[in-house]
Parts: C-alpha cells; structure tokens; sequence
C-alpha cells in the first residue's frame, strides 16, 4: 500500500516541490523562491488559457448537467419507448469511445459545416460542443442512479396532494436529486477543464486552453512554469474536493445521530405506552 | 356480490359513497383487476385484504388515480372521477413507505397539499396545528422526517393526507413499516383518528388481523377479484370458500361426502368422524364437500365428555374424534395442540389460558378426546 502511495502521490509532490525552485532546471534544486508564480502572474498566454479554460468549463458543465437531466429522465422514467435501446447505447457512446475518435469526428463534422454554411470557427464554441458530448453522458450517468434509487412513491404523494407534473418535478424531484446535479456538474467541469485530446483537435488559433498551454510548453522543454501552473490546479482542485468530502461527511454524521435518537425516543414511547 | 348495482336512485346516498363498478385493469393482457364492482358505505373503513400480487394495490392505485382502468368506472358520491388525474381528486393516500419528503420540515411536509390549493398562510397554519394536535406532534413541527421514529413518520403521513380533508382516504399497508410490538398500539391510534374525523377510508393489507381489527367491512381478494365481502365476523365465521378459510385465520379442514342432507341439518362423513352439521347447505347426497373447524372451537379433555357436555351440546349436535396430543405451544395466553386423531389427520386446537394454573395439564403423547358443537362448523361446498 506504501508502494502504492508512492507511485500515486511522488510525482505530485515532486513536482509542487520543483515549482519553488530557484533554477531554471527542473531537476536540479537551486534554493526556494515564488518567482515563477510571479511569472505566471504577468504571462498573458497563460492567463488567458486560464480564463479560456475556466469559460468553457463553466458553459461544459451547465450544458452536460442540463441535456444529462433531460436524457437521465428519459431513460429513468419512460421505460419503452420507440428506439429506447438505441438511446440507451448513444448516451453511453462517449463514455467508451476513445477521445481521439471524439475529437477527429467532432472536427471532421466541423469542418464540414463550416464549408457549408461557413460557421463555426474553431474556436470557444466548438470545444464547448466537444466537451458537452462527453459530459452529458457523464452527467446522464450520474444523475441516472440517483435517480434510480429516488423512492417513486415521492413524486406520486406530491402528486396525490395536488401537485401537476412540473410542480411535481420543482418541488419534489429537483431537491432530491440536487446533490447529484452538483456532483454532475463538478464531475463535467473537471473532465473539462483538464481535457487535452478532444480539445487539441476542436480548439482554433487564439483559443487555446489551459492544459494545451502546459503541454506544449512541456514539450518545448521543461520549464520551472509549468511546475507553478500544475500546483495552483493542484491546490484548487484538493481544497475543493476536501472541503466538499468534509461537508457531505459532516452531514452524514449529524444525519446518522439524529435518526439514532429518534430512534430511540420511539422505542421510549413505544414501552412507556 | 349481492351489492352489484342497486339502481341509479341510490349513487348519490350514503351508501355506494363511492362505487366501483364493473373496473377492471390489464397489464399486458393479464388482468390485476378483474372486473369487480363495489359499493362502500360513507365513514366506513373499508379493507381490501389479500397475498401480494393479488391485484389490491392496483385497485387502490386506480383509487388514486396512478393507474387509469381498462374498463368499468369509479364514482364517488356519483361522479365518475376514474379518468381524473392524481391532483385533481378529493382523496388522498398514505403511502407504505409514507413518503414523507425528507427535504422539508413536519409542518412543511403536513403544510405541502395545502399549499397548492392556495390556502392563505394563516390559515395554512391553524390546519397544519390542528393536524399536529390530532396526531399528538406538536412538539416535533420543526423536524426533518428523518429526526422521527418510525411510528412518529407514520403519523405525520397520516396527518398530512387528512390536512386537505379528503374525500377519500387511502391506506396503503399503513402498519407495514412498523415494528411488531409498535403495531398493536398504533393500529388502535389510526382507527381512533379515522372515526374521529370521520373520513371514509380504503384500506389495503396482506395482514387479515390488521383486517379484522380496522376494517368495518373486508373484501378478500385473489387473482383480482373478489372472492368475499362481508363485516370482519362473517369473514371469520363463515367463511363462503376454502381459500377465505384458510387465508383468515387458522383452520381445520376435513374432507367427506354428504350422508345425510334435510333442510335443518346436515351429517357428514369423514375418515375422522360423522360430522353433524345443525344447518342446512345448498348441496346433494353424496357430494364432496371440505369441513371448515376454526381450532378455538375445539375442546379437547383427557376424560370422555361428560353427559351434561353432551346435552349442552346436543341441540346444535355434538361431534367427537379421539386422538393423541402430537405437539404443545404455550402461547402465554392460550395454548396450541397439534392432536393426531386416529385417522391419522393431524387437527390444530387452542385452549385459552384463563385460569393461572390449568387443573388438567395436557401433555405430549396424551389420549384425548376432540369434541365441538355442530353449529361451529362451516361446510365448503368448493
């Protein structure tokens, strides 16, 4: 388990401990130093990417968790309909379809378009369709189980004491799946954010993202830069998963010892009457 | 069933409140409910009592308003609502599970019908009080359903189908999610609510003693029909099938032929004795018919019945088989034998613990002599 510890964690470590280092080689250590988050601070490209990044990742996520909600409730509640197999199949598709294929076939599709109709340019819009093909099946997945596991009887007392069907879903269906709608969509904003393969292929010039920035700049050479980048990412992305892991822990704690008690006030009640 | 259409002029009197006609609902050409029709009296707690699958949940469901039926209709004080959705019917159910929504507070779930009807908030509150005073939670208005007992939850189910003071109210296995010993106390708590607001109710249970207990009047049901309606005693002690028989309660069944048929009584002839029945049955000579003995009937004593046992007996006519005791369960307050008559048929008989001490102990591998009245007998002609 160590062993394994190590091989996961190392290469991480190694590389936040690098990002302080004073030399511009990335193997040797040369003091301790923040300069190369003051470079990245003043570095337009990466910023921009950066921006880039956190834009589509935002519009990814929404779309994913909205088209993932509408194909999760398809396939949830609707349990025949014509070509439901086949749905079936294309939501789970990009799950299994290798991101090459994705991308090459988004951009083969794009391209097409675009001497047809002359739109789109590659650009923000196209990595954005990219990203949300792969993100809704994610999304659809997620909020398929949750979904699944929903007592149906919920919706039908909704129902039964007067609600109509969109206020069924306001009222009742929508906060209890919630949590899986957040999960969905912090899920679709991860993949996306970090996403190379299809984003290589859809990304147009003068819009490139985040992770294409470090790769290519990886590939020019190693630079002391790249350590800095990949730490922030790192730091926000562990803040964000702790802080959430604590609150839901919190939360099923608190919950587990409330139903505990009443519990047992009830078995009370229950010999005293 | 006798109470299959009564006329028009009656649909709207207290008694066919709400009137199943003729209703009927398939799933895939297999039918759940099969064309049962119904008249239920206003106020009347009325169960339908049967093994899963038998098609009570569906009828209940069709009740709601979740299924639509293939045919046949359902009124309610005359008018035909089966075609209604869920929202728009003046009843309203209580789920097995309660389906309480865990998001929102006891008052807020008690409040949540009353809501969508566009209740002004004032009077939201008094309503939601008065329910929280009826169920005896007032001081729990602030919980989550998930900070209840299970008893408690089933109460604020409760509390908020009768907030919109429905119509019809529909239980769905109310005491199923309860533990045993919470059962017997809150199956007394629900019936007192219900005849306190008065609602008439629709009751679905697998539990013929939840039956017994709640119900003003039972329909039994098997593969989506009925197979009898009656008030919880006739379902009991005359039982008009064997199924019914056996489904209620425990019973002793004895296989014969009819040997003597007059129109006051009747003598059957089974391996284990000639039973003398003191009424008369549609039946003729020589038929096969099953002997129903409820095992409380029986009397089991280590001495042969006594003359004045016999007398006292005599008028309904008397019905004796010797056996030996095979089996003893102390039950606390009575006592179960399990008594090999000499045919080899192994009855089941009960004897209530009045007394503390029991003068005569029966005792496994004992002689005894089985004896009960011929009017506690029911000959099942199916």
């Amino acid at each position: 388990m160590i062993a394994g510890y190590i091989f996961l964690y190392l290469p991480i470590v190694t590389l936040i401990v690098f990002s302080f280092n004073d030399s511009k080689m990335v193997t040797l250590w040369g003091g301790f130093t923040f300069k190369w988050y003051g470079v990245i601070a003043h570095d337009t490209e990466v910023l921009d990417a950066f921006k880039l990044s956190l834009k589509v990742a935002l519009m990814s996520a929404t779309a994913s968790v909205l088209l993932g909600t509408l194909a999760a409730f398809a396939m949830v509640r609707y349990k025949s309909f014509w070509g439901r197999t086949a749905f079936s199949a294309h939501i789970n598709a990009p799950l299994v379809v290798p991101e090459v294929i994705t991308g090459l076939s988004l951009l083969l599709f794009f391209v097409f378009c675009e001497r047809l109709f002359g739109w789109p340019d590659r650009g923000i819009l196209t990595i954005w369709a990219g990203h949300t093909s792969v993100g809704m099946a994610y999304a659809a997945v997620v909020i398929q189980s949750r979904l699944l596991e929903m007592d149906k009887s919920l919706e039908e007392a909704a129902m039964d004491l007067g609600c109509k069907p969109f206020q069924v879903f306001t009222l009742v269906t929508l906060p209890m799946i919630a949590q899986s709608l957040l999960a969905a969509w912090l899920l679709t904003f991860t993949l996306s954010l970090d996403d190379v393969v299809a984003t290589a292929f859809l990304s147009g010039p003068g819009s490139t993202t985040l992770p294409i920035v470090i790769l290519s700049r990886a590939r020019l050479g190693l630079d002391p830069t790249v350590n800095a980048i990949a730490t922030i990412t790192v730091a926000v992305v562990s803040v964000g998963v702790f802080a959430g892991s604590l609150w839901l822990n919190r939360q099923e704690t608190r919950r587990a010892a409330e139903q505990a008690a009443a519990y047992r006030e009830g078995m009370q009640h229950a010999v005293a009457a | 069933m006798q109470q299959k259409h009564q006329g028009a002029a009656d649909l709207t009197g207290d008694a066919s409140f709400v009137r199943i006609d003729q209703l009927t609902k398939r799933f895939d050409e297999v039918a759940a409910v099969d064309d049962v029709s119904i008249d239920i009296r206003k106020g009347d707690i009325f169960a339908l009592l049967g093994s899963s699958g038998c098609g009570k949940s569906t009828l209940l469901r069709m009740l709601a308003g979740f299924e639509t039926p293939t045919a046949g209709g359902i009124f309610l004080e005359g008018v035909e609502i089966s075609q209604l959705p869920p929202y728009e019917r003046p009843i309203n159910m209580m789920f097995q599970s309660y389906a309480l929504f865990p998001h929102l507070t006891v008052f807020e779930n008690i409040a949540f019908g009353l809501k969508r009807d566009k209740m002004p908030k004032d009077q939201i509150a008094e309503r939601v009080e008065a329910m929280l005073n009826i169920v005896q939670l007032k001081p729990y208005a602030k919980r989550k359903p998930h900070q209840l007992s299970g008893g408690q939850q089933q109460r604020v189910a409760l509390a908020r189908c009768l907030a919109k003071s429905p119509k019809l109210l529909l239980l769905d296995e109310p005491l199923g999610a309860l533990d045993r010993k919470l059962r017997e106390q809150t199956q007394f708590e629900l019936h007192n609510i219900i005849k306190k607001v008065g609602v008439t109710c629709v009751l679905v249970t697998h539990d013929q003693e939840e039956a017994i207990t709640m119900a003003d009047r039972i329909a039994v049901m098997s593969n989506g029909r009925f197979l009898q309606v009656g008030q919880p005693h006739e379902i009991y002690e005359t039982p008009n099938c064997l199924f019914v028989a056996g489904f209620i309660g425990d019973v002793n069944l004895f296989k014969g032929t009819v040997e003597v048929d007059e129109p006051d009584h009747v003598v059957i002839g089974t391996p284990e004795c000639r039973h003398f029945v003191s009424h008369g049955i549609t039946g003729t000579l020589d038929m096969q018919v099953s002997i129903a003995l409820r095992p409380e009937k029986i009397c089991l004593q280590e001495h042969e019945p006594t003359i004045e046992q016999r007398e006292s007996a005599q008028e309904h006519g008397y019905n004796c088989a010797r056996g030996m005791i095979d089996a003893v369960a102390y039950f606390g307050k009575f006592t179960l034998f399990h008594v090999k008559l000499d045919s080899g048929m192994v009855i089941k008989a009960t004897r209530e613990n009045a007394a503390r001490h029991e003068e005569t102990q029966l005792v496994r591998g004992q002689r005894v002599y089985a004896w009960w009245d011929g009017s506690d007998v029911v000959v099942l002609t199916n």
